[in-house]
């Protein structure tokens, strides 16, 4: 390369052009790795307890305001924007000013969990020890300080009381305790009534459309009569066992002051969780980061999904991920086998590659549509109209639902699968299958003996890629049988046990929900972001886990080969 | 693995054949040879059927698609379900037919003022009324859609009868009654306060008011009434507020009113129409007319539902449709918008229009009946159904037709038109729509009235998907290519090993995630520091090229101290730096440019439209889910190409660079072609980041500061609120099997070119 520092010889020698080509290496790279780190930042320090301040100072309106709050987030803001939204700001000041976004949470009080702060306002916070932060099964989280702890309206720990905090752990623990109980009673107790209530129904309408009357049939009339009234009675004790659960769970209440100074009576039981964020140790703070996480991970959605968890969101991914498994594994490795194995391998079989490999080009949305189509109105209407009139006119299997959404998705990822099988297929050195056609093995043995066990990597390998193809895929599903929220999983303990026709809640399409749908954006914002990265966690996991099992096979047959 | 399992047992029980040739001959051993042979044969079938049935359904996919769409392009036909004498042929000579909902009952106006119902499949007479006001002089069919007639007498007043039915259950049988109900009250209103008789009559009635237009002895009478819910019998007060009279320059051979009372048709025989605009009583000359088009007499005059075009039938065959249209001077003006013929130099008898689509049929001299769609300029259907007509309608569900003979029979047809709103005309040309200046592309499929006309032009979402398609391109493209190149040919081996998988890993991030990112994350960062977002791109590229520079003439020590084929790892920091300084930028530079929001500043001083999910942040996004793809097929070309050949181009002096160009891209082209193709393909069907981050606003502007709406994106927003069968729905689906032909296309074609590249490589 030339020595002499002229940038028209170096612009000759074509090497600037090999440095732009590093460079888009190098950009891609930095985007794939930056926005993973964005998405893991934000998803993961989410559940780190944030420091609650308390700073008072002098408002707008001239008038003195305390704040408490925690700060979610920071931008330099121009002033000139400031002054547009009607900040009264010195023409000589700086041309850029920090502004914070401070969740203040009490939804109840102010109507907003979220405010912008100037740095220079609330330049003089501090942190108080004995801040409460009291997340709520409804109006999001309180931030205040805790005054009294009550029981049935009477004070237990005063003002005075330095314990008052531990006093109000130890009832809430009750409470949750309590409300786990009835909520249990309410969802598999009362939902095991209720469903056999329906079945009871759907029976009765089934006896009469098969022209049956209590006239002339009583014994089926008055056998489903009295296990109605057994049910009826069973209810009858459900129902004065959660009275009685609802009474206790009413018994406590705290007294909380919020910033404005107003204090607040909340019950206990409409809490689900208080800490003291600033009097946290370290050791403190991890255990909490653990606990809300794991609560992220296990817990129901609460507040419109804005907040607690999204266990039914990765249930249903995983359900429907698994029932499109048991779908497609069977399907596409017998057209593979047969494409690979017992075609003749003329235009036509190569066309019909082509054709399946193009099939993976085909917009997801496509498919979604013709499960719509075809899956959910046709064959859907067409089972109702033969197998369940008796549920007429409210559909069973004629609404989108996991089944469909299953069924989409695996002709979705039916492509992935031949292909990687065949893949797997084709890396077998023909002497081993003629070594076993000679041994005297039919066809079929060869196959199942020796071909299949050996292409097993490539078999996995697709089914992996197509797993992690349908966990992320949101367009056709939405379509075909995904919903905000789910009344109930789609696995209980009801019989059949597997409800293949209700409609079950996704991880990718809670993203899109809550992120774009959801009435408090603000709020659920790093819910969308942790959401995010578990949904990537677990592609790029699974991806890896493909890409490790596919280089294995190649290493074991390279080995073969030589 | 099960199959193992069993396998193992079996050889230990065939083993013992294994010892002696006599083995294989014994009966057992020959049962367990057929039962193996049979398995086999079986197994053949069963893989030969379930793979040829899987890739049957894959294909499926496209045939059910075109199923589904192929209704929208049939045309009507049509079947005669029943014929019989016309009901209660003394009554007088027929005004008005018309049928019920469901088929079942039909009624007939007379000219003597006589309401028959009747069975619609047998002719039987249900019910007989006379118009409580007598025989009626004059008469107007005032709403189709409800039934609604307005009657003049030669008293100079007029009545208000709606032709309503009464529908019970019993169990579970739908049982009809006939119901005559006055809209105005059972009393007739005055028009005419001289008591003239009405030769001619219009009305018009909303909810608080109803304008009445009468004919006179050649006169036009006006009558503008007030109504008022009456305490006493819970029916309609009408209050004359005030009247007026005037003489029209045309004879009123027809006279229309729209149904808000603001537009007065007065046409004659010729053609002439004169046009008033009233307010309340005032008629205000507007503008006089032709509306036939080669002097020919006018036959019929009728509103298309909605009230807003005409329909002129004319003595040679013709239908013309008119509207009013806003002219530059801001006066509206009736144009001519779109013509039909039904049977050239047949004199058309009457005109009806469909009670709930913007659809209308036609009868002739010839007995023929027409069926025609406005919006779709379609003709639908064109059959003779008897020697002559004199009077028909359509059904409330544009399912049928009924229609008289001149020989005093009714005939009942059945009408299979389910879809004459949609022609490919209409989907991908410009159509004019009622109450629009100019025909356009526009995509609006659905609307708060119920006489709205639907818009389901696919150009601008078809436009686009092609938009943002570009924009994706114009990121990706580049940067693939270039990153694939210097991947397959300069890097080094080790560090190849880390950087593929990590591009490819892209492609499996699902989109969802990335279109939330771009509509929550970058789309607010962009429109706070627009001018970044455009600085990054020079910034970024000069910090290269100056490194670059500035590495080749450092002191070899430093140089060498990195690996040849390791400079992406160097330029990583250098990216970062030069992103974060463009950032940095901004502030200083919209502020002493571009009054310190560059956002705000397109929009108020250069005048471009700036949406804050603009094509830009979809560009990104998806630019960004594309990139993997091109990358990953380009570097496979590139890598593929055989290594003598740039080996021999290196031997004879050419340089790295020259080698690159010369040899191994002219080589790989076809792959990277491919690999553009297919990229295209994605970016044309992704649908979470289009509908995460645009507006979705369908609009044909190619502005980058703008949003849009993709196919992809309107089937994901309206497939789920789409009734069943509808038009909306087929249409819908035409939509996907675009994309599906669309996307099917550019990926054979890649795949095409890449099967013939292999091949060229291994005989390299």
């Amino acid at each position: 390369m030339s020595q002499k520092p002229s940038v028209k010889t170096w612009f000759e020698s074509g090497s600037p052009w090999v440095w732009l080509n590093a460079g888009g290496v190098a950009i891609s790279v930095v985007l794939v790795v930056g926005l993973i780190g964005l998405i893991a930042a934000r998803g993961l320090g989410h559940f780190w307890p944030a420091p609650v301040f308390e700073a008072s100072f002098v408002n707008q309106q001239g008038q003195q305001e305390t704040l408490i709050g925690e700060i979610r987030g920071s931008e330099e803001i121009k002033a000139q924007r400031l002054r547009e939204a009607g900040f009264n700001l010195p023409a000589d000041g700086p041309e850029t000013y920090t502004r914070h976004q401070v969740k203040t949470g009490n939804r109840d009080l102010v109507g907003l969990d979220f405010r912008f702060a100037l740095e220079k306002e609330i330049a003089g916070r501090y942190y108080p020890e004995d801040i409460v932060v009291l997340e709520r099964t409804e109006w999001g989280s309180f931030y205040g300080y805790l005054v009294e702890v009550r029981e049935n309206g009477t004070v237990v720990a005063g003002a005075d009381d330095p314990n008052r905090f531990q006093v109000m752990q130890e009832r809430l623990e009750r409470v949750l305790e309590l409300r786990e109980q009835s909520k249990h009673i309410e969802k598999v107790d009362i939902g095991a009534v209720n469903h056999g209530l329906e079945r009871i129904r759907l029976k009765t309408r089934g006896l009469e459309l098969d022209g049956k009357t209590p006239e002339n049939a009583p014994q089926a009339f008055a056998r489903l009569a009295e296990q109605r009234a057994e049910l009826d009675a069973d209810y009858k004790v459900l129902e004065e066992e959660l009275v009685k659960l609802y009474h206790q769970l009413n018994r406590d209440s705290v007294l909380m002051r919020a910033m404005d100074g107003r204090e607040v009576e909340i019950e206990l039981s409409k809490a689900v969780f208080a800490f003291q964020p600033n009097a946290y140790s370290l050791l403190g703070k991890i255990g909490h980061y653990f606990e809300k996480m794991w609560e992220f991970v296990a817990d129901e959605p609460r507040e419109a999904n804005t907040e607690g968890g999204i266990f039914p969101a990765i249930f249903g991914t995983i359900m429907m991920v698994l029932v499109m498994t048991v779908l497609v594994t069977p399907f596409g490795v017998v057209a593979a086998l047969y494409l690979r194995e017992y075609a003749s391998q003329g235009t036509i079989t190569r066309l019909i590659r082509v054709a399946v490999n193009n099939l993976a080009g085909v917009p997801s949305i496509v498919y979604g549509v013709f499960g719509l189509g075809f899956f959910v109105y046709f064959l859907g209407g067409s089972i109702d109209a033969l197998f369940y009139p008796e549920a007429a006119p409210s559909p069973v299997f004629g609404t989108p639902g996991l089944m469909w959404a299953s069924l989409t998705l695996a002709l979705l990822t039916l492509p992935v699968v031949i292909v990687s099988t065949e893949e797997g297929l084709a890396r077998i050195p023909s002497a081993v299958r003629e070594g076993s056609l000679a041994l005297g093995a039919t066809r079929i043995e060869t196959l199942m003996r020796v071909v299949i066990p050996m292409a097993s990597p490539g078999i996995m390998t697709g089914l992996i890629l197509a797993v992690a193809r349908a966990a992320g895929e949101v367009a056709p599903l939405m379509l075909v049988g995904v919903v905000k929220l789910a009344p109930s999983l789609p696995l209980d303990g009801n019989f059949p046990f597997l409800h293949l026709d209700r409609k079950f809640m996704h991880l990718g399409f809670h993203i899109y929900d809550v992120g774009f749908q959801s009435p408090n954006v603000e709020a659920a914002r790093p819910l969308v972001y942790a959401t995010a990265f578990l949904l990537v966690l677990l592609i790029i996991g699974l991806n890896l886990a493909a890409v490790s099992i596919r280089n294995r096979l190649r290493e074991k047959y390279r080995a073969m080969e030589n | 693995m099960v199959l193992g399992i069993s396998y193992q047992k079996e050889v230990f029980v065939s083993e013992p054949r294994m010892d002696s040739s006599a083995g294989y001959n014994t009966s057992a051993a020959k049962a367990r040879q057929k039962w193996r042979l049979l398995q086999d044969k079986v197994a053949t079938s069963l893989v030969t059927v379930g793979g040829l049935s899987v890739i049957g359904a894959v294909l499926l996919i496209m045939f059910y698609l075109f199923y589904v769409v192929a209704p929208l392009f049939a045309p009507a036909s049509m079947e005669e379900v029943g014929e019989y004498p016309v009901p209660a042929i003394e009554a007088g000579e027929t005004l008005h037919i018309s049928l019920e909902e469901k088929l079942a009952m039909g009624t007939r106006i007379t000219d003597q003022g006589q309401i028959i119902y009747f069975d619609a499949k047998t002719g039987e007479v249900n019910q007989r009324t006379a118009l409580t006001g007598g025989e009626a002089t004059a008469w107007f069919p005032v709403s189709e859609y409800t039934n609604t007639h307005a009657f003049g007498f030669d008293n100079g007043t007029a009545q208000l009868v709606t032709l309503a039915y009464k529908t019970s259950y019993i169990d579970g049988v739908r049982q009809l009654a006939p119901k005559i109900e006055y809209p105005l009250g059972e009393d007739a209103l005055e028009i005419d306060e001289d008591g003239g008789q009405i030769s001619g009559i219009a009305a018009a009635v909303e909810e608080d008011e109803a304008t009445l237009v009468g004919v006179v002895d050649g006169d036009i009478v006006l009558a503008y009434y007030t109504l008022e819910e009456s305490f006493m019998t819970e029916g309609l007060e009408a209050e004359l507020d005030d009247s007026s009279r005037f003489t029209p320059s045309v004879s009123p051979d027809y006279l229309l009113i729209d149904p808000v009372g603001e537009w007065l048709y007065v046409a004659d025989k010729s053609g002439q129409v004169e046009v008033f605009r009233l307010y309340g009583a005032e008629a205000q000359l507007n503008e006089l007319t032709q509306l036939t088009t080669n002097g020919e007499a006018l036959t019929d005059l009728r509103f298309l539902r909605g009230g807003i075009s005409l329909l002129a039938a004319t003595a040679n065959g013709e239908i013309h449709q008119w509207f009013p249209v806003r002219d530059q001077q801001n006066d509206y003006k009736l144009a001519l918008v779109r013509s039909f013929e039904a049977e050239a130099g047949v004199a058309i008898t009457a005109l009806t229009t469909e009670h709930r689509r913007k659809g209308f049929a036609t009868i002739d001299t010839d007995g023929s009946l027409g069926v025609f769609y406005t919006t779709s300029q379609r003709t639908l259907m064109q059959e003779k159904i008897a020697e002559d007509l004199v009077n028909f309608n359509i059904g409330p569900r544009s399912d049928a037709v009924l229609a008289e003979t001149n020989d005093g029979k009714l005939k009942l047809i059945k009408l299979d038109n389910e879809h004459p709103e949609i022609s490919i005309s209409s989907i991908w040309g410009k159509v004019w729509y009622e109450s629009y200046p100019e025909p356009a592309h526009i995509w609006q499929s659905s609307a708060a009235n119920d006489d709205f006309e639907p818009k389901f032009s696919l150009t601008p979402l078809a436009f686009g998907t092609l938009k943002a398609a570009f924009y994706a391109m114009l990121l990706a493209l580049p940067l693939a290519v270039a990153g694939a190149v210097y991947t397959a040919y300069f890097m080094a081996p080790s560090m190849r090993k880390v950087v593929k998988p990590v591009i490819e890993i892209m492609e499996a991030l699902p989109t969802v995630i990335l279109g939330f990112l771009a509509g929550l994350w970058l789309a607010p960062l962009m429109e706070d520091q627009l001018l970044a977002a455009f600085l990054v791109v020079p910034m970024v590229l000069l910090s290269i090229l100056i490194f670059g520079f500035v590495w080749e003439r450092a002191p070899e020590k430093v140089r060498l101290a990195i690996p040849e084929g390791w400079q992406p790892a160097l330029l990583m920091p250098i990216i970062v730096i030069a992103g974060w300084a463009a950032f940095a930028l901004d502030n200083p530079l919209e502020n002493a440019f571009f009054a310190g929001n560059t956002a705000q500043w397109l929009t108020n001083v250069a005048g471009i439209d700036y949406d804050q999910r603009n094509a830009l942040v979809v560009g990104f996004a998806m630019g960004f889910a594309v990139i993997p793809t091109i990358f990953s097929i380009t570097e496979d070309a590139v890598f593929g190409v055989p290594k003598h050949l740039s080996n021999g181009s290196l031997a004879l002096g050419a340089t790295p660079w020259q080698t690159l160009v010369r040899v191994v891209l002219p080589t790989a082209s076809p792959g990277m072609f491919s690999a553009v193709m297919i990229g295209t393909g994605r970016a044309v069907g992704e649908t979470m980041i289009v509908l995460m981050a645009t507006g979705n606003t369908p609009v044909m502007d190619f502005n980058i500061f703008e949003g849009m709406r993709t196919l992809s994106a309107n089937i994901a927003v309206e497939m789920p609120e789409s009734e069943v069968g509808s038009s909306h729905y087929r249409i819908l689906f035409l939509a996907g099997l675009v994309l599906f032909i669309f996307t099917f296309m550019f990926n054979t074609i890649a795949e095409l070119v890449r099967q013939r590249l292999r091949a060229k490589y291994s005989s390299l």
